[in-house]
Formats: C-alpha cells, sequence, structure tokens
C-alpha cells in the first residue's frame, strides 16, 4: 500500500517534472543571492552558509507544500482516499515520503555543491549533506499538517508559511548548528541527534496528526 | 444530589451568566491595578543596582507570565472543543487569542524597553526573548488560520489542531533556542541569577498579575459573548437578546 502510493505520486511528478525543477532552482538562486547581498568576502560567507542553504531549504521545500494535496483535493481522488479501508495515516505518510524524494532530496544533494561556492571545507559539506538528509523529511512531515490544514482556502500558500515557519525552527537550529559546530571545532555529533530524534518524533505523529486535519477539510 | 456539569456548557445558559460576571471581573482587574500600579510606583523602594527602570517589571512580568499561560489554556480549550465537541470550548479557545497576542507583544515591548538602560541593547538573542517572539508567531499563525476559515466549525477544528501542535512544539523550541543561545557565546546577560527582591517588589508584581488575570477572564468573556450572538444568531434565545438591545 505505502509503496503503491509512493511509486502513484512518483509517477505523477515525473509527468510534471517542472514544478521539481522549479522549486529545486528556486533554491539554487535563493541561496546564489547571498554572496550578491552579503559581498564575496569568503570568510563571511563561510560563516554564514550553514544558516543561508538551511534558511533556502526551509523556504524551497515550504513552496512544494501546496502541491501535496491540492492535486487530490481537485480532482476527487482525496475524497476517495479518506474512504478507503487502509488507515489514513500510512495514506498520508506514502506521500510524504514521495513529496520529500522529489523536493527534499534534490535539495539534500544539491546542497553539498552550493556549498562549494561559499568555500566550505569538504568535511563540512558532508555534513551539511547528512544533515539535510535528516532534516529535510522533518520538514515535509511538519509541512504536511499546515498542508492539511489550508486545503482549499483562499491565500492558501502564504497562510501556510504562516503557520508552519515557527514549527520548523527547531529543525533549522540544530541542522544548521551541526555545520556551524563542525565549523568552530565542535563535534556535530549531538546537533545531529537531536536532529534524528526531531525525525523519528515527527515520522511518528505527523501523518496522524494530518491525516486527522484532512478529515477535517474534508467534511 | 447530582450536580449537571455541563449546565453552563451551552450558549444559551452561558451567556446570561458571562453578562453578570465580566462587570465583577472588570471591577477587580480595575482595582486590583491600581493597587498594584500604586505599590510599584510609591511604595516599592529603588533598585540598588537597576535603579528606577527596573519598575517596568511590574507589567513586564506579568504579561510574560500571562502570555504563556494563556497559550496553554487556549489550547486546553481547543483540545476539550475537538473532543468533546462542545462548542463553548471552540468559542472560549478563540476568545481567548487575541489577549494572549496582546500580552506576548507587551511583553516583548516592555522587555526592550527595560533592555535599553540596563543591558543597553534594545534586543538580545537570549532564549527567553527568542522563544516569546515565536510564540507571538504562534498567536497570530492560530489567528490568521481560523479568520481564513469561512466555515466556523472547521476554523475551530482547524485552529484547535493548530493550538495543539503548537502547544506541544513550544517546549521543543525553548530548548533548542537556548542550546543554540549557549552555543553560539556564553549568555553575556543571565536573568535567571535575579537578586533576592524586596518583599514589597514582589507584592506589586503578584497584585499586577492577579489583575492582569482579571483581566483576561473579563476580555475573553465580554469577546465571547460576543462569538456566541454570532454564532447562534438564528436560534431563538439569541434573538430574544437581541430584540432587547436596541
Amino acid at each position: 500500500m505505502l509503496i503503491t502510493i509512493i511509486r502513484r505520486d512518483l509517477l505523477l511528478a515525473y509527468r510534471r517534472r517542472s514544478d521539481v525543477l522549479t522549486t529545486l532552482f528556486f533554491f539554487v538562486i535563493v541561496v546564489s543571492l547571498f554572496p550578491l547581498g552579503v559581498g564575496p568576502e569568503m570568510k563571511t560567507l563561510r560563516l554564514i552558509a550553514p544558516g543561508v542553504v538551511w534558511v533556502a531549504a526551509l523556504l524551497a521545500s515550504m513552496l512544494s507544500l501546496n502541491r501535496l494535496f491540492a492535486a487530490d483535493y481537485q480532482d476527487g481522488t482525496l475524497e476517495q482516499m479518506l474512504l478507503a479501508p487502509q488507515p489514513l495515516a500510512l495514506i498520508v505518510l506514502g506521500k510524504i515520503v514521495a513529496h520529500w524524494l522529489v523536493s527534499g532530496l534534490p535539495l539534500a544533494l544539491m546542497a553539498p555543491v552550493l556549498g562549494m561556492q561559499f568555500d566550505l571545507p569538504p568535511e563540512a559539506l558532508a555534513i551539511l549533506f547528512f544533515a539535510l538528509l535528516l532534516g529535510t523529511p522533518i520538514l515535509s512531515l511538519i509541512g504536511a499538517i499546515g498542508a492539511a490544514l489550508t486545503l482549499g482556502l483562499r491565500g492558501g500558500g502564504v497562510l501556510l508559511s504562516l503557520l508552519v515557519l515557527p514549527l520548523y525552527i527547531p529543525a533549522l537550529i540544530f541542522g544548521a548548528g551541526a555545520v556551524e559546530s563542525y565549523i568552530a571545532g565542535v563535534s556535530p555529533e549531538g546537533h545531529l541527534s537531536l536532529l534524528g530524534a526531531l525525525l523519528i518524533l515527527t515520522g511518528l505523529t505527523a501523518p496522524w496528526v494530518t491525516a486527522v486535519a484532512l478529515r477535517i477539510a474534508m467534511e | 444530589m447530582s450536580i449537571n456539569w455541563f449546565k453552563y456548557s451551552s450558549p444559551a445558559t452561558f451567556y446570561p451568566l458571562a453578562g453578570k460576571l465580566i462587570p465583577w471581573f472588570y471591577g477587580l482587574a480595575a482595582m486590583l491595578t491600581i493597587a498594584g500600579l500604586y505599590i510599584s510606583f510609591f511604595v516599592a523602594p529603588t533598585d540598588a543596582t537597576q535603579g528606577e527602570s527596573y519598575r517596568i517589571i511590574f507589567i513586564h512580568v506579568p504579561a510574560a507570565w500571562m502570555s504563556m499561560f494563556i497559550y496553554l489554556v487556549m489550547a486546553m480549550w481547543a483540545g476539550l472543543g475537538l473532543v468533546m465537541n462542545t462548542r463553548l470550548s471552540s468559542i472560549m479557545a478563540q476568545a481567548l487569542a487575541p489577549t494572549g497576542a496582546m500580552f506576548t507583544f507587551v511583553a516583548l515591548i516592555t522587555g526592550a524597553f527595560w533592555g535599553k538602560p540596563t543591558w543597553g541593547t534594545w534586543w538580545e538573542w537570549d532564549a527567553r526573548m527568542t522563544s516569546e517572539l515565536i510564540l507571538l508567531f504562534l498567536y497570530i499563525g492560530y489567528m490568521s488560520l481560523t479568520a481564513a476559515i469561512d466555515d466556523v466549525r472547521r476554523a475551530d477544528k482547524a485552529g484547535a489542531i493548530l493550538a495543539l501542535v503548537g502547544a506541544v512544539n513550544v517546549p521543543i523550541i525553548y530548548f533548542s533556542v537556548k542550546w543554540w543561545n549557549t552555543l553560539h557565546q556564553g549568555a553575556s546577560v543571565s536573568l535567571t541569577r535575579a537578586p533576592s527582591m524586596a518583599k514589597t517588589m514582589l507584592l506589586g508584581m503578584l497584585i499586577m498579575a492577579i489583575a492582569a488575570w482579571m483581566y483576561s477572564i473579563a476580555v475573553a468573556l465580554s469577546r465571547a459573548r460576543l462569538l456566541m450572538l454570532e454564532r447562534e444568531k438564528s436560534t431563538v434565545w439569541a434573538q430574544e437578546v437581541l430584540e432587547q438591545k436596541p
């Protein structure tokens, strides 16, 4: 069941490739804007790199959240999913995993390349990649709650960012903190462990909360 | 003798009760505010290290307490409304949100005014201040979500989920900000080792805190009354109330 949902959503995303690419290029452009705004001093850039990459990842993953349920909501598929005998939380989890595979994973893969623009050392790039690998699923999971709550509302996109961004803060702090602490000469292990703990916590609760929110939205 | 716990959970019976209680709470709030402000400005001694500027804490601390406490109460009412499906609980949650946001804002502003003469800066990325700011964002998110949904029942339930998710997140956010802060640099200011307070100072602060409580209850009840009328405008009791008022 889980695999079926993931495969279906991936196929749909593949048919609309430009959507995925837009998000990815948004991420690249936002990150590249910062050196232009701050100035080309490598020392400063190295300092702000983890934060910049993470904030850009937050914004990029939020952009694609709108599409998580919107298409299924419009063509009525979502109603069928609510009526399905399988638990809704499982279906939701499948959709979230698919969403992460097309929006979160590319960001994590792209981040080391962007980190080079900021002159990060290779080990820091590896940690940045690993932190994003742990952190972007959290963004998709929390974002799914917001996407379900704002389903079909006027100005849903802006509202979604208002709801979701404050809840992203812990992921941002630990994710960017892992890289920063490595650069400062401290082991990033603590931050990464906390990020993993957050991932487990949201992974266990968010699909269920999203399912409740979807039922409310579809009443 | 059995007590009917749900007697006042119906808007028709709660509306007149709230109407009777509101003047009392407003009266208590006014009296306590006058007494509290008198103690804080005339009785409490000048602080040895901070001078007169410390007196802003008589407003700042109660506001900060209320901002956090109201969020918990709001989440509790919202959760109750979600589980028990009682109309009044959701109304109370929505009635509390603007007051909570107001107190959060007051706490931030007065904190900035206190920080300027004491720490020499309007803003410090201190764990408490940062989480207070995030709390304000959570309030604003809750209010804009409930305002954006036209269907009242959906607005109540969606808001309830957001409030509960936020309530779970508040401790996580607080600790993450705290650890983030200690990583960056040794905190230049520590609020925890507060010098022991004079008794009159503590008294003034407690009276102001109770005054803030009374004010919050009074305002929330008045707002709840209006929400009740708005939602139940087609029912018999609401029509009767509206006819009595010119």
